[in-house]
């Protein structure tokens, strides 16, 4: 009930914050507002989940030390967030309610494909940027300019893990299994052609699950029969992952197992235990040996704000400090024109606070996207042993 | 037959609502939720014995079904006889415990440690202990709940509602005592289905609604309202999913499965065994 201790006390929080005039709590600090807007109900609800509890989280730490300063002016961090239910209709109410009721020039998620590509034109039409965690190519390619990417994509990481597979486990051949939705069923498509240009032989490609399926053991009969060296789980949710592993054990798999989307240690822990050691996922700033006192900080305060820790947050922390930070370089300006942080985005660099180890963080994906519209968010690759994650090694998008 | 089984279970419960009320349980896949968080805490995090946990997901929610009748169902039943009425208080029922869970027991997927560890390998196939046991205690609960129905004197009373509600109330069955008793069995019996199947499965908060879709299918193919075409529908929906996914790659297994259903439904709307609705 630890979750009920922090939501409860949270909750009151809020309710009692927005009762309170803002004004009251401090006369001359300035407010600026985010949104967060993303699906925070259903089975995917730890998606939305995880980007509000981190933007609350970054807010919160920025809050207490005198708010974020832009143009020599101290801002108050105010989150705004908005449960879309995955449904486009919802996410396009929601992104015209954050955008034009709220004024928001900012928004963080949503998090698929169908979602975020519905709130395209409500971004260009309200002049607001916003930070998806979906990974369709044509959100973030030129006419496009608004939506950056908040994350590493499948099509990214696929190909890096693979190949650090194929060199230093001797995988041959691979087995792809997918929910049958169209993100997951995308990073599947990505994810052979990166598999078959590396010159491993697919095995198969064509099993996929239903949304809410709870027993795997059908379908993963199928996939177990192919015998592959390595089961890729495309795109699979953090809830789902921890089943298909332990069944494809229990159907006697013996090689290997990975995605390449944010995974959690707890719950593969509890719900796989053994069975998920040696799988391969990718994360953020997760794992102990690889995080900076910041991000120590941050992870004990999204613990009091969310009731516990959530690995996928390592990939998600980053959105608002980007938002902020870019505000810094691109002037006062930029809050309220958004024209003015496109043109600061190429420029901006600083060093990455979530990382012990010195790495720049700055915006990329000129490569994919003809243009910078991805956050360099570290290619964190770790591996699940004995009810923790531990980092195998960290690469890039560049 | 396992997930036959476990289907089974949890169109039961449903069923017999709808058998004795007219009432579509919307909420009962997040019953089965509820129990599923419950045995978690008790046995996964606690400690406590699992068929005390398992009691005690069968009693928590026997009781939230109990209160939902008292409180709500009983009432718009005696003030409308619009059936839209109940379905809607139903949906809503369904995403107040959909939200509850949610601020409640949070956004992740939960696990516990398995009941019969090991697997058996038999002849070509691996079967987990886990399921086993799990099929053994579905049919025990199952047969006990057959039981109750055919030879004891509340289990008579809820089959002579279920028949014929005027003639039942006229013979001297209390019908709000019996409707109470109803919910509260249909609801335990959600209950249970979530402590079994936490242990195979685990559960997140957002899982009960592809569970009361799945319960709906079961009781549309073997029909509403019979206990029997619940069990059928059940063994049906599971065998052509454990067939389908097995044969047939792709999403293409819940379409046919879907197609078949509204082809059934055109031709047999009142499912297998179940009479004409309305």
């Amino acid at each position: 009930m630890n979750v009920l201790r922090a939501v409860v006390p949270a909750m009151i929080a809020g309710a009692v914050a927005l009762t309170v005039p803002n004004g009251s709590v401090n006369a001359e600090q300035k407010v600026l507002k985010i949104g967060v807007l993303g699906v925070m109900s259903g089975p995917a609800a730890s998606w939305g989940l995880v980007n509000r509890y981190c933007a609350e989280t970054s807010a919160q730490l920025i809050n207490e030390q005198g708010g974020w300063s832009i143009g020599g002016e101290k801002y108050r961090i105010e989150v705004a967030s908005i449960d879309d239910r995955n449904d486009p209709k919802v996410s396009v109410a929601g992104a015209e309610r954050l955008a034009y009721q709220e004024k928001i020039k900012y928004i963080i998620g949503p998090n698929v494909d169908t979602t975020a590509a519905a709130i395209v034109p409500v971004m260009e039409k309200a002049k607001a940027i916003n930070i998806p965690y979906a990974f369709s190519k044509s959100l973030y390619t030129p006419p496009r300019s608004n939506s950056i990417l908040g994350m590493i994509a499948s099509y990214q990481a696929g190909p890096v893990i693979y190949k650090y597979l194929k060199t230093q486990k001797g995988v041959r051949s691979v087995s792809f299994i997918a929910r049958n939705e169209s993100d997951p069923l995308n990073q599947r498509t990505e994810g052979v052609a990166a598999a078959k240009a590396l010159g491993l032989t697919v095995a198969s490609s064509e099993d996929t699950y239903e949304p809410g399926t709870t027993d795997f053991t059908p379908v993963m009969s199928r996939v177990v029969r192919q015998n592959a060296d390595l089961i890729v789980l495309s795109g699979v949710a953090p809830a789902d992952a921890p089943l298909l592993i332990r069944t494809a054990r229990q159907l006697g798999y013996k090689g290997l197992l990975s995605t390449e989307t944010a995974q959690d240690a707890k719950i593969l822990n509890e719900v796989a235990a053994k069975a998920a050691n040696g799988f391969i996922s990718v994360g953020g700033a997760s794992t102990p040996e690889i995080r900076s006192e910041y991000m120590d900080k941050f992870v004990q305060r999204y613990t009091k704000v969310a009731g516990e820790w959530n690995d996928e947050a390592g990939t998600k922390v980053y959105a608002l400090e980007m938002i902020l930070r870019t505000l810094a370089l691109a002037g006062p300006k930029a809050i309220s024109d958004v024209e003015a942080f496109k043109k600061a985005i190429p420029t901006f660099q600083v060093q990455n606070p979530f990382l012990k180890e010195a790495k720049t963080l700055k915006f990329v994906g000129a490569a994919y996207f003809s243009q910078p519209r991805q956050i360099g968010v570290p290619m964190v690759v770790n591996v699940f042993e004995d009810g923790k994650f531990r980092t195998l090694f960290i690469g890039s998008v560049e | 037959m396992i997930l036959g089984a476990n289907y089974a279970l949890i169109a039961l419960g449903i069923t017999l609502i709808f058998a004795i009320m007219g009432v579509l349980n919307f909420a009962h896949g997040e019953m089965y939720v509820l129990g599923g968080f419950v045995t978690y805490y008790l046995y996964g995090l606690f400690g406590l014995n699992y068929f005390l946990a398992l009691l005690a997901s069968a009693a928590t929610v026997a009781a939230v079904g109990l209160a939902f009748e008292r409180l709500f169902f009983r009432r718009v039943l005696r003030i409308t006889t619009r059936e839209e009425s109940t379905m809607l208080l139903a949906a809503g029922t369904a995403l107040l415990l959909d939200s509850l869970s949610l601020v409640v027991f949070g956004e992740k997927q939960r696990g516990v440690p398995p009941v019969a560890p090991g697997v058996y390998h038999v002849f070509n196939a691996f079967v987990p202990a886990g399921r086993v046991l799990i099929f053994v205690l579905t049919l025990g609960l199952i047969g006990a709940f057959l039981l109750f129905m055919q030879y004891t004197r509340p289990g008579r009373g809820l089959r002579a509602i279920a028949q014929d509600k005027e003639a039942a109330a006229l013979m001297g069955v209390n019908l709000d005592r019996y409707r109470a008793l109803g919910f509260a069995i249909g609801a335990a019996l959600a209950g249970v289905a979530g402590g079994l199947l936490v242990t195979e499965f685990a559960v997140n908060a957002g899982a009960g609604t592809p569970i009361t879709i799945k319960a709906f299918i079961m009781i549309m193919i073997g029909g509403a309202g019979v206990v029997s075409g619940a069990m059928l529908g059940a063994v049906v929906l599971g065998f052509a999913e454990a067939v389908g996914y097995f044969f047939i790659p792709g999403s293409v297994t819940y379409l046919l499965i879907l197609v078949g259903v509204i082809v059934f439904l055109v031709f047999r709307p009142q499912g297998i065994m179940g009479r004409p609705w309305g």
